[in-house]
């Protein structure tokens, strides 16, 4: 008599585009919705030259195509220069997130000698005064205008940053045009995300329902304008959806995240997560961490979804949204995430959205910065 | 608004644009800022054939003679692939 093996039912689990690798939080700005962790990795804590190294070439051969070089400012690595030319021998496109403080003329040379592909530059207003305060530094702002015809002079291109809220909203067309007049080739028009940093300052951050429909119909607008001169990618803030956005493209599935001090993350807040333990590259190579490691596997895909979720007709499109924020907000890290409309505490959130937007804005709690 | 393409235009891929075979998935993309074109047979045909100087119109009879096609249709199909990509911001005109 034979047994047939039942047929093992696997999910195929592809491998990730892209790594966000936070080479430091060192950063000199002080922006109240730094994406960085509230307890910031010292520069003892950082992984070593040989060590990041190392990491960019697994993740070539992992199959990741794209690099972000990120923090913190990056620059605040010394060996930036070496790194990138890592990662461009490991294949991957390279991309420098800047606040464009500790470069200069000659390290820009450098980079785009090393192979840099792009460079991000922040700004987190069109005016000065607004700038300054946001960054918590003085002179910020100028100093940015400064570095971006450096950056352009030195052959490298350019994308504009700028994360919005109820300070800038209202100038949303200025900074488009500064990204033309600044010979940007892209702009990142992103709304503030509420988690960490920016949950802290939620209420001095949240722009009102009606500035958020104005910024995105001048977005639409400016879109097509520019269309084939300026490209314009914007990121919705989640309060005022009706359905959550599909964070990091869904848990595992395209990012993988190495921190300062070599831990391996699906996104860089989750380690606000508890009872989740992830892996460092100091003892876990990055493809046993994607493909084995139980952290990357627990949320990804659908299964480990409840209802509304498990049954939801967008549950492949954006794969339940955000796992801290449901964390943040609904106190478990499986619970719906309450931006979708289908939480039962989305309607409470929305209220707080609204009502905190629309009193005076408290004063921003700042990052702590070292360089 | 960008100028549209011609038959006449010479395009190629923009500086920050880069075609890139990707080994891993056995495919062609380009690469640009936070994007990932993967190109099927067809593009991977046109993408790399931009940048040598070559005019909408050469690059259509190339594949033409190579896909043993009526170069009117290819033409509009090449036209048309590279008028996206071109509002895209990835390829543009680039006079010789």
């Amino acid at each position: 008599m034979t047994t047939l093996l039942e047929p093992q039912v696997e999910v195929k689990v592809e491998p990730p585009l892209a790594l966000l690798a936070e080479l430091t939080h060192r950063c000199p700005l002080r922006c109240p919705y730094c994406s960085n962790p509230q307890a910031l990795a010292g520069r003892s804590d950082e992984l070593p030259t040989e060590a990041w190294l190392d990491v960019l070439a697994q993740a070539g051969r992992l199959g990741m195509l794209q690099v972000h070089l990120s923090g913190g400012e990056p620059a605040a690595r010394r060996d930036l220069e070496a790194l990138v030319q890592g990662a461009r021998a490991a294949g991957l496109y390279t991309n420098l997130i800047t606040s464009g403080f500790l470069l200069d003329r000659d390290r820009l040379e450098r980079l785009k000698q090393a192979g840099l592909d792009h460079v991000q530059l922040s700004v987190q207003d069109s005016e000065a005064t607004g700038a300054d305060r946001i960054a918590g530094l003085d002179g910020a702002h100028a100093r940015k205008l400064a570095i971006a015809p450096v950056i352009r002079a030195a052959g490298l291109p350019l994308t504009l940053n700028v994360v919005i809220h109820r300070h800038n909203i209202a100038r949303v067309p200025d900074l488009i045009a500064l990204a033309v007049s600044l010979d940007a080739a892209r702009i990142e028009v992103a709304h503030a995300q509420y988690y960490g940093w920016g949950l802290d300052n939620r209420g001095a951050l949240m722009p009102t329902r009606a500035q958020l429909e104005t910024a995105t119909a001048q977005v639409s607008e400016a879109r097509e304008r520019l269309k084939g001169r300026l490209v314009i990618d914007y990121v919705l803030p989640d309060y005022y959806a009706r359905r959550p956005k599909a964070c990091m493209g869904g848990w595992a599935r395209r990012f993988m995240v190495v921190a300062p001090d070599g831990q391996i993350l699906p996104c860089h807040a989750a380690p606000t997560i508890p009872d989740l333990p992830f892996p460092n590259v100091r003892e876990t190579r990055l493809n046993e961490a994607w493909f084995r490691d139980p952290a990357f596997a627990r949320f990804r895909g659908t299964d480990w979804m409840r209802e509304p979720c498990r049954s939801c007709d967008r549950r492949e499109i954006d794969w339940g949204g955000c796992r801290c924020q449901a964390l943040a907000l609904a106190g478990a890290a499986d619970a719906v995430d309450p931006a979708c409309a289908l939480s039962p505490l989305h309607e409470q959130l929305v209220a707080l959205a609204e009502r905190e937007s629309a009193t005076d804005a408290p004063a921003f709690r700042y990052r702590g910065n070292s360089v | 608004m960008s100028t549209p393409l011609t038959a006449d235009s010479r395009p190629r891929l923009v500086v920050h644009a880069r075609l890139q075979h990707d080994a891993v998935r056995d495919r062609w993309v380009v690469q640009a800022p936070e994007r990932l074109f993967v190109l099927d047979e067809i593009a991977y045909a046109v993408v790399s054939r931009c940048g040598n100087g070559l005019s909408v119109a050469e690059i259509a009879a190339a594949l033409s003679a190579e896909f043993d096609a009526p170069v009117d249709e290819i033409l509009g199909d090449v036209l048309a692939l590279l008028q996206d990509l071109a509002d895209k911001g990835i390829v543009h005109d680039h006079p010789a």
